[in-house]
């Protein structure tokens, strides 16, 4: 059948900010899913609160909004836009969770639900509904058993047994759920499952945890035709959710029997769910039996990396399949020359590993379970197993510690956590016995026995290192660097035996058809597919792994470089190895690889073709870290290849703090007096010379990695052992630390001799608190205009004495009327998305043509003045990771940020408080508890809230205080003072917003109680002073006026 | 369900020990404790009609033989693809390049003996989940094997080119005499390999359902299976039974099998179904297909590299897809099918005859394999169920 004419205008719901469970796939699904759409000649009507998407731009949709994704605004939003159709699965759960909701409450009159059918989306989600379905078709599920109160687990129990699996209905990535091996530990889990779960139901399940757990990727469409995409095998056993294991394609330890039994399966489930796109289906497997575990009837994180793992576009499909076109019908735009209705066969093998953030949160309880944590992941391509895992083992780029204990190996490996993919390796380096690891973790001796391959040859080559040697070393994909370590071997002598690597083609068939798309992995055979071309040929370097700190920000500029070098007629090859972006999608660039990016990956590249330039700028500090190897790569081998934009000496000055203090002095700009050091006793002497306290941190830092605030020396010697293992080649640098200052950070484009100011942000938060984490307002809201044209003076004087060519970053703060530099970065930041969106200045892309030599004069943009405001706020992942301190500081701690607009600051904040899941109160209680110091601000704005309406409890520090000004608030106890305290009437749902910022030592405690309730009773809370004042200002403001909702178009005109 | 354990004593498996003239040799592996790179390997390598010749690492034993280089692409069933009679006499390829992860399953095998003349693969898996490996399993039956090639670049190649004679030999790296043998090796359209793989004798399968005569071209055992299920009473021939034997059992229907090389050999079938048109329902699968096309005067030809692997999208006449296993190097030529016959699938990709039917003659064939093993099983219900409901 053709594509229907009765829908026209279709709406489609992004998934929000980027959190633990949620990432940039649903960027990358979304942006296809609008390019399918509109290439059928549909018009697209966008929803997404986060701006640091590629489906945000104005060129993706036709209308656009940036608004808070619930469900009474999307509602205004349809009744304002009218579409014909929502497409309900492609923004992860929060669009199957929104569109639940439109249906239920009725605003989706005369809008069709197109793909997944509300039905599905039930049966998918809710827990009773897919047992039942499973029952009704006779497909196996774990025994299992559903409870909506406390007081039935003691019937769970008897039912299940132990270990039993919690599992929420209705929450992302399946927060709130885990493995219980106790009673108190099933209690505690169930509790807290209730309280996330949005129908407060938790499944209790029979545990299959050691079974092997097995994922298909299943499309179907209006003909009822069913296609399986890829079949997925974990390497973590059940019990590990899919996002948190090492997972393989296509499944490589099933008999074709065993195979086919479950893919059979699959397609019997998508026909009953009546699901018409895309589907991903979960089984859980053991000696021949096997239960369906989970199905996600919609595009999901597993369906990204089967995209890429095979090179099949199911977002793409899966959209065109929901405006009624049939498989048959829909071009494989790999091939080009056959239908997307086959099944993609594969010659080569795809390894997942996750990456989790717990560098980041030294508290956290890094142990792996059946919720996600991980904030992003790798994937590599090998032709062996063992070069697959290699691959990705150097894509992952974290610190890892080895091990060399026997007991604590032996710990890791029995207990999960992040550690253990790389712990395996150290066991075979130990001697381990494959039996007894398969024993301590369940994993199939098969993927043992290609670790211990690896490890065998590592053995091997430290005696023995010929050419038949480095040819075995190098087809298990290992790099010449690690063999020249292990072999104790000139790297140049194993470089010239090794040769280069061949690049294969992505192509969905295994060669059995010719394919254009030009997607390539490296691997160590003879037959290279590479085909030179004679065209300006730029590499740009991606970003990696989603992180705290390097985020689908860096992707969205990676992007955006490639359009503006494109739109230049000049050719863009991309490398990177995150499967989730939309930089890795086949068709964003003229040739992708799919690689690790350590220098040698990318110096291969570049031997292979000619090319006239690399670009660092955009993929976020690991990309540039490599600049200056890179430079010295291309010297060395003699390429004419250039670095292009800002020179990697210009970004050591910026690194290099005397050098860059140097250039301030120059150039009369004001710093916080500052100093670095390579010792501890140097690092002592410096900071009494600053003074305290003072900022202390690694130089190179990603994402303020390792950055704290310290007070007296004996917290700046714990400093300094933490901070040299995190970078031995740098020194620690030390600040003075401004103390309430007024951040602000600009981002800025320079050719050389002009420079463009994309935007200054002012910071809501005070100094001190990590950029990343700060919420930021352009355009300024408290400063001078005077003050404003010296952060314009000193950004243009900054970024010509730097000599940049591209994006800078600077960050500054205001004290006292005066101006300081604190840093400046010559590359892409964080927040160039966020400038972007807010300004409609696409600052990347120009950044982009000004390296490859255009003159800003020539392009013809200027500084926007706006007559909105713009608000960035950030997502913390608290409530994922338990265990974690949640107080702000100089460590970036947030996985992601929103986009609040309007016409006014108080409604600008207000839909961005939405939009981070903190939603700001209108009536009812909130608890204040502040700082000594703090207690003559808080004054203000308690009397404001007050006015508002809003009634006020503290404890009685606080409400003394508020007394004695005259402001009325109701004494609660401290949490020690016993019940009924405040964690009470939090539990009861008697608290709507707590105001609480940092304590003195002795209520630490009460506050990290208070705060750890908040997350896991979702409370939202406020830990600035400045936070809690524009709160009260987002309160006033909604009281007094309704919020606009337009599309971003709208703003920019 | 394993009904077809039982089956065993049926098979025919005299055929194999003449083919293959393979020296046991002095292919040793040193068990080293570092793993594989470090043994002693046989050297093997695999020569091209074109000239091209590829050297890699044997495995199996030292020997060489001669036959169309083939490539599959599914990536799971290995065993059952080696043990296909439809690649008697090929040089079978696998270009998922990590081939015998889960050992070799004799349950699955789709005839007693490994059918295909050699193994391509880029890597072997020594240390599989269940033994015997693909390795031992090669060495134990004399089979020959060549690993650590870029049977990508070889699948490539095959794509431009068509399908290529091509040499395997075992214990040489001699790439030029590899060459020289695949030059002298007769083309598929040449030799008649069906004899080789059909049964010997007429068997019986006995069950309590319609009596289906088989003519068996060199059947996958999962056609026997999927047939028995159904309880069908089967009534095993071989490829040269005359139309009057098979009506003396009294069948209800003709079963044609899938079996290997050009089906322009298969003169024998071919007279038989011509003579048993319109006198009782014909079926038939893969070759049982071709075969029924030119007993009806239809044309066959050869296709430039064929379809082998499990993700070959067919379209009926209503217009549904559907996941089918294939192997075939020869196909139909819907121009030439005789009025009465109408093309009942095609190939989505290519668009290729998948099969067809004349109604009035009772023919119903198809190209691809219902009977899966390995392969999806999207069309085995739809294909067997049919046919016993017509039956009924």
């Amino acid at each position: 059948m053709p594509k229907r004419t009765d829908i026209k205008k279709v709406l489609l719901i992004g998934s929000g900010p980027i959190q633990i469970g949620q990432a940039a796939e649903f960027d990358f699904s979304g942006t296809q899913a609008c390019k399918a759409l509109r290439e059928e000649g549909l018009k697209v009507v966008l929803v997404n609160s986060n701006p640091a998407t590629i489906m945000t731009d104005p060129e993706t949709a036709d209308a656009i909004y940036i608004e808070p994704l619930r469900a009474d605004i999307i509602a205004k939003i349809i009744e304002k836009e009218k579409p014909d159709g929502i497409l309900s699965g492609m923004g992860g759960q929060t669009g199957l969770n929104l569109t639940a909701e439109l249906a239920e409450m009725g605003a989706l009159k005369g809008v069709e639900i197109l793909g997944t059918p509300l039905q599905a989306i039930y049966q998918g989600e809710d827990r009773e509904k897919f047992r039942d379905l499973m029952k009704e078709i006779g497909e196996p599920v774990p025994h299992s058993i559903i409870i909506n109160t406390l007081s039935q687990v003691e019937d769970a129990i008897r039912e299940i047994g132990l270990p039993a699996v919690v599992r929420p209905a209705y929450t992302l990535g399946g927060a709130g759920g885990g493995i219980a091996h106790s009673r108190e530990e099933l209690l505690r889990i169930v509790e807290l499952g209730l309280s996330r779960s949005r129908i407060h139901q938790v499944l209790i399940e029979e545990s299959v945890m050691g079974w092997k757990e097995i994922e298909f990727e299943v499309m179907r469409d209006a003909a009822d035709t069913c296609i399986i995409i890829c079949g997925m095998e974990n390497v973590d056993p059940m019990g590990i959710h899919t996002g948190e294991s090492v997972v393989v394609a296509p499944i490589l330890t099933l008999r074709d029997d065993e195979f086919q039994m479950m893919r059979s399966a699959a397609i019997h489930i998508i026909r009953a769910l009546n699901v018409q796109g895309g589907c991903n289906i979960q089984f859980a497997f053991r000696d021949g039996d096997y239960r369906v575990i989970e199905v996600n009837p919609r595009v999901s994180r597993s369906s990204a990396l089967a995209s890429k793992a095979t090179g099949y576009p199911i977002a793409r499909v899966a959209a065109k399949i929901a405006i009624g076109l049939h498989l048959d019908e829909i071009k494989n735009t790999v091939t080009g020359c056959t239908a997307a209705s086959f099944e993609p066969s594969i010659d080569y093998v795809v390894v997942k590993v996750p990456r989790w953030p717990f560098d980041k949160f030294k508290g956290a309880d890094r142990t792996l379970t059946t919720s996600m944590k991980s904030t992003g992941e790798v994937m590599a391509i090998g032709r062996t197993l063992e070069e697959a895992f290699m691959k990705a083992k150097r894509s992952i780029d974290t610190d890892v510690r080895s091990h060399t204990s026997q007991s604590e190996i032996r710990m890791i490996l029995s207990r999960p956590t992040d550690e253990r993919f790389h712990c395996l390796f150290d066991a075979f380096r130990q001697d381990f016995s494959i039996d007894d690891i398969a024993q301590l973790t369940s994993i199939t001796p098969f993927f043992l026995e290609k670790i211990k391959n690896i490890v065998d040859m590592e053995k091997h080559l430290a005696l023995h290192c010929d050419t038949k040697d480095i040819d075995a070393a190098k087809r298990f994909g290992f790099t010449n660097a690690e063999i020249a370590e292990l072999s104790g071997k000139d790297i140049l002598e194993i470089e010239r035996c090794a040769g280069l690597p061949a690049y294969k083609m992505v192509d969905t068939c295994a060669a059995e058809f010719p394919a254009t798309t030009p997607y390539f992995y490296s691997t160590r055979e003879p037959g290279c597919e590479i085909i030179r071309s004679n065209r300006q040929k730029v590499l740009i370097l991606g970003s990696g792994a989603i992180r705290i700190g390097q985020g689908i920000e860096f992707d969205y500029c990676t992007v955006h470089a490639v359009k503006a070098l494109r739109e230049e007629g000049v050719e863009v090859h991309i490398v990177n190895n995150n499967p989730e972006t939309v930089s890795t999608d086949f068709d964003t660039s003229d040739r992708l690889f799919f690689e690790p990016m350590l220098l040698e990956d990318v110096a291969n590249i570049l031997k292979k073709d000619d090319y006239y330039g690399v670009m660092v700028q955009f993929g976020g500090q690991n990309a540039v870290n490599l600049a200056v190897p890179i430079e010295n790569e291309i010297r060395r081998l003699g390429l004419s290849t250039k670095v292009l934009g800002t020179t990697p000496d210009a970004m050591d000055i910026a690194e290099d703090r005397d050098r860059f203090s140097v250039l301030l002095e120059k150039l009369q700009i004001p710093s916080p007096r500052n100093s670095s050091a390579y010792s501890e006793d140097e690092a002592k002497e410096k900071a009494e010379r600053i003074g305290y306290p003072v900022l202390v941190r690694p130089s190179y830092v990603l994402g303020g990695r390792a950055m704290e605030i310290v007070h007296d020396t004996a917290e700046l010697e714990t400093y300094m052992k933490e901070a040299v293992r995190v970078s031995h080649h740098h020194p620690v640098l030390i600040d003075s630390y401004l103390q309430n200052a007024v951040e602000l950070d600009v981002d800025a484009v320079c050719d050389g001799t002009d420079v463009l100011i994309g935007g200054i942000m002012e910071h809501i938060e005070q100094a001190g608190i990590h950029s990343g984490d700060s919420a930021c307002v352009i355009p300024t809201q408290s400063l001078s205009e005077s003050i404003v044209n010296t952060v314009r003076e000193y950004t243009k004087k900054l970024a010509l004495g730097l000599g940049v060519v591209g994006l800078v970053n600077i960050q500054l703060a205001v004290k006292d009327n005066v101006v300081y530099v604190l840093e400046a970065n010559p590359r892409a930041s964080r927040t160039v998305p966020f400038v972007s969106k807010a300004t409609g200045l696409p600052i990347a892309k120009i950044a982009a043509k000004v390296m490859i030599g255009k003159k800003l004069r020539d392009l013809g943009y200027q500084e926007r003045e706006l007559e909105h405001v713009a608000v960035k706020e950030v997502l913390l992942p608290f409530n994922k990771l338990s265990g974690v301190d949640t107080v702000l500081g100089p460590e970036m701690k947030s996985t992601g940020e929103v986009m609040g607009i309007d016409y006014d600051f108080g409604l600008a904040f207000y839909k961005a408080c939405i939009s981070a899941e903190n939603e700001l109160p209108l009536k009812g209680n909130i608890f204040i508890s502040v700082n000594i110091e703090q207690k003559s601000e808080v004054i203000p704005i308690a009397r404001k809230l007050r006015d508002l309406g809003l009634t006020l409890y503290g404890t009685e520090g606080t409400v003394d205080y508020l007394l004695d000004a005259g402001i009325e608030a109701h004494l609660v106890r401290k949490v020690q003072e016993g019940s009924p305290n405040v964690l009470d009437m939090m539990r009861h749902g008697e608290i709507r917003l707590i105001i609480n910022t940092p304590q003195d030592k002795q209520s630490r405690q009460d506050h990290y109680q208070i705060m750890h309730a908040a997350v896991d009773f979702q409370i939202p809370y406020i830990t600035t002073i400045q936070a809690a004042r524009a709160a009260a200002l987002a309160i006033d403001a909604i009281k007094r006026e309704k919020i606009t909702l337009e599309p971003i178009s709208h703003y920019l005109k | 369900m394993r009904s077809w354990v039982s089956l065993d004593i049926y098979y025919c498996s005299q055929y194999y020990s003449s083919v293959q003239q393979c020296r046991h040799g002095s292919g040793i592996i040193v068990n080293n404790p570092l793993g594989t790179y470090d043994m002693e390997i046989m050297k093997a390598v695999l020569g091209l009609e074109d000239g091209e010749y590829v050297v890699g690492d044997g495995f199996g034993v030292e020997g060489e033989c001669a036959g169309e280089l083939v490539f599959n692409t599914q990536m799971t069933g290995y065993m059952e693809s080696l043990t296909d009679p439809s690649y008697f006499g090929q040089l079978l390829m696998f270009t998922f390049p990590v081939i015998g992860n889960y050992g070799v399953d004799e349950q699955n095998f789709q005839n007693k003996n490994v059918c295909a003349l050699g193994c391509i693969a880029k890597e072997i898996c020594d240390k599989p989940a269940k033994k015997p490996s693909i390795r031992t399993f090669f060495e134990e039956h004399g089979l020959l094997g060549i690993e650590h090639v870029d049977t990508r670049a070889l699948t490539i190649r095959s794509r431009i080119h068509g399908t290529m004679r091509a040499a395997l030999v075992v214990g040489s790296d001699d790439g030029k005499y590899a060459v020289s043998l695949a030059r002298k090796t007769p083309s598929i359209c040449d030799i008649n390999p069906i004899p080789e793989v059909s049964c010997k004798t007429p068997y019986r399968v006995p069950g309590t359902g319609s009596r289906i005569a088989v003519l068996d071209l060199g059947l996958k055992q999962n056609i026997i299976v999927s047939l028995s299920r159904r309880r069908g009473d089967l009534w095993v021939f071989p490829h040269d039974t005359t139309h009057d034997q098979i009506m003396a059992c009294k069948p209800a229907a003709l079963f044609i099998t899938n079996g290997p090389g050009d089906p322009k050999q298969a003169v024998h079938a071919i007279r038989c179904i011509r003579e048993l048109a319109g006198q009782l329902p014909i079926f038939g699968i893969c070759m049982g297909n071709q075969v029924s096309a030119l007993a009806l005067d239809g044309n066959t030809y050869k296709m430039k590299f064929g379809h082998r692997g499990a993700n070959q999208p067919v379209r009926n006449s209503d217009g549904q897809i559907f996941i089918t296993t294939q192997n075939h190097g020869f196909a139909v030529d819907g121009e030439t099918l005789p009025e009465g016959c109408r093309v009942s699938y095609t190939n989505v990709n290519d668009g290729t005859v998948e099969g067809f039917e004349n109604r009035d003659l009772r023919i119903t064939a198809v190209q691809f394999h219902p009977e899966a093993h390995g392969g999806p099983r999207d069309t085995e219900c739809h294909f067997f169920d049919s046919l016993f409901r017509r039956l009924a």
